[in-house]
């Protein structure tokens, strides 16, 4: 058991980068706990800053080195303590992460800062930042874990701070969508759990980098890894497990709708992703890769349809969501064409992941900005709304780019890279139904910005009274157009996500 | 080693199974919150009780009794406590709600 000693080597600068994104949150928490003189918000304003620029600094490490970052706690080696990892795709993971939750914080600095003579309500603002950042840390553990329990344990803190923001303003609409998402994201976790410990009485390790190494096809290992995918999909709200997501989405406030769709519902997708291509044997069943995008394309489909009759925009938002993971999943068929455009379909699934985080985060915002202006969100009465609202209709509109997949967008970008993957391997329904999705997605966009074009009645000669534009608008629009700049990368396999990757470095320009 | 027609480690295998199969036929078709909770509580059970069954049968190294998945069980078991306090507080402030406003949230009930 030499292999378990500690090592004798000095300390692993850029490894601690890992360990400081998981901790960076946590003491912003304890900060937030323990003085509670220091205003949550303020305290947030200090941490979301410094995340990112940890985030960015992991990245910049990753790119320069051209290898994935490990960094081994406390000295002691897998079988028996555990690893952080950042490769490609966990290092862009953890700068979207804090991307989208410094644009939460600082949208809601006003919504919910503390009042300043204290005994005004203080539990809601304070609840709300606790929670924003016990879930920063969470998903930034989901995205540098290697070790399957300690991915259920960051999966469940992340649960349990999302549950608690959807219920944040207390009325009973909300505590019902609140119940449901546990529940589900509850079944989902003890489904995971049974797996992990399937596969560790299979092969007695829960280390991702040691597993790929041993696991054998086998009905253990497959049973594991469908209990555990079916238990994410729970959790990522992969049709047709996706009842909760809408009502849950659609009732908390607009910075936690926005982060909830932008990045909770991607951890469970990232660790699917994972076992997948790492702890599955390979080459896994086509028959199941399949499965799971036919699933997809159901929720594609069927979601775009529903959203087209929403009456509601958040909940159109929220249905649009679970629309766009559909996406997510056609890359599970279609990595299995090829070998340069299996590299194009996973490319293409990260990018689609990307771009919808920003493009759905900005539209959440947009809604929010919207429903405080209008005093509902009931899109049939939205005339004039352009008029007062002009830079968020265009966010919403910049954003919605992404979802049709028009270029120039981050959205056409994925899409497209799809759509050769499905066209390369012959899987010419999946290509049919990412097209259809296209114009789905622009019919509901469409109508929320036909809506918001018209001039109520008798309206049009009035000198438009157009609301001044503040910073919270312009941070709509800075992740509308970050999703719209992701639009100009190239249209290959990024060498970027296939660092640290092994076999799917495959397809390299 | 004994060599009685089933080994208690099978035997409690089984009643996991047994515990997971129940848990989980609740967990779906049961329409009451609380029972939900209540079968998820059983089906975390048996998941533990199948963690005991593998610690037993030292996976890892071939120990008497390997501690890696008492550990988990002892995590295990606070993550689910944390979970059912979380929804049990959950349950209580959706009936205060309901209580106050009787006919708030009566549409969502259903679904």
């Amino acid at each position: 058991m030499s292999h378990v000693l500690p090592p004798a080597e000095g300390i692993n600068l850029p490894g601690l980068l890992l360990v400081f994104a998981v901790l960076l949150p946590i003491l912003g928490l304890i900060a937030m706990l323990g003085l509670r003189a220091l205003h949550p918000e303020r305290v947030a304003r200090v941490v979301a800053p410094l995340g990112l620029l940890l985030a960015c600094a992991i990245l910049a490490e990753v790119w320069e080195g051209r290898s994935a970052i490990d960094y081994t706690l406390g000295g002691w080696a897998p079988p028996l303590g555990l690893k952080l990892r950042a490769d490609g795709v966990s290092a862009v993971m953890l700068v979207l992460a804090a991307l989208v939750i410094g644009a939460a914080a600082l949208f809601s600095q006003h919504q919910f800062r503390t009042p300043p003579d204290a005994p005004g309500d203080t539990r809601a603002p304070f609840a709300f930042w606790s929670m924003l950042m016990a879930m920063w840390s969470a998903l930034n553990l989901v995205f540098v874990g290697e070790d399957l329990f300690n991915f259920f344990v960051a999966l469940e803190l992340l649960t349990f701070s999302a549950v608690t923001l959807v219920c944040l303003d207390g009325r009973a609409t909300t505590l019902h969508a609140a119940l449901r998402y546990l529940l589900f994201a509850l079944l989902g976790s003890v489904l995971y759990l049974l797996g992990v410990g399937l596969i560790y009485g299979r092969y007695g390790v829960l280390d991702l980098a040691l597993l790929s190494e041993l696991a054998q096809p086998g009905p253990i290992t497959l049973a594991a890894v469908a209990m555990m995918t079916v238990g994410l999909m729970a959790k990522a709200s992969l049709f047709p497990l996706h009842l909760w997501l809408p009502p849950a989405h659609a009732g908390a406030p607009p910075a936690a709708s926005a982060v909830l769709s932008a990045l909770v519902v991607k951890a469970p997708f990232f660790l699917i992703l994972r076992l997948w291509f790492e702890l599955l044997p390979a080459p896994y069943s086509p028959l199941a890769g399949q499965l799971l995008a036919a699933l997809g394309a159901a929720a594609i489909l069927m979601c775009s349809v529903v959203a087209l009759g929403q009456s509601r925009l958040k909940l159109m938002i929220a249905y649009s969501t679970v629309a766009q993971i559909g996406y997510l999943f056609l890359v599970f068929t279609l990595t299995a064409g090829p070998a340069p455009f299996a590299g194009l379909g996973w490319t293409g699934g990260v990018l689609q992941l990307l771009s919808h985080a920003l493009a759905k985060a900005s539209m959440f915002l947009a809604a929010g900005l919207i429903a405080e202006d209008m005093g509902h969100d009931r899109i049939a009465d939205f005339s004039g709304l352009a008029r007062r609202q002009p830079l968020a209709i265009f966010a919403f509109g910049l954003a919605g780019l992404s979802l049709m997949g028009l270029p120039p967008s981050g959205g056409f970008v994925a899409k497209l890279m799809l759509l050769s993957a499905a066209a390369a391997s012959g899987q010419w329904w999946i290509a049919a139904v990412i097209l259809a999705g296209g114009v789905l997605a622009a019919g509901y966009v469409f109508r929320v910005i036909g809506a918001a074009m018209k001039d109520r009645d008798g309206e049009a000669a009035q000198p438009a009274a157009t609301l001044p534009a503040t910073g919270r608008h312009a941070l709509v629009l800075a992740l509308a157009l970050l999703a719209l700049a992701l639009g100009f990368v190239p249209l290959q396999p990024l060498a970027l996500f296939a660092i640290g990757r092994g076999e799917l470095a495959q397809g390299q320009p | 080693m004994t060599h009685s027609l089933v080994s208690a480690a099978t035997l409690l295998g089984l009643c996991a199974c047994g515990m997971v199969g129940i848990g989980l036929y609740g967990l779906i078709v049961r329409p009451d919150a609380l029972r939900k909770l209540l079968s998820f509580n059983i089906l975390g059970s048996g998941v533990f009780l199948l963690f005991g069954v593998i610690g037993r049968r030292g996976a890892a190294a071939g120990l008497e009794g390997d501690p890696v998945p008492q550990a988990i069980v002892i995590t295990g078991i606070v993550v689910a406590f944390s979970a059912t306090a979380l929804a049990a507080t959950l349950l209580v402030k959706i009936s205060d709600a309901e209580n106050a406003l009787p006919d708030a949230g009566r549409e969502e009930d259903e679904a």
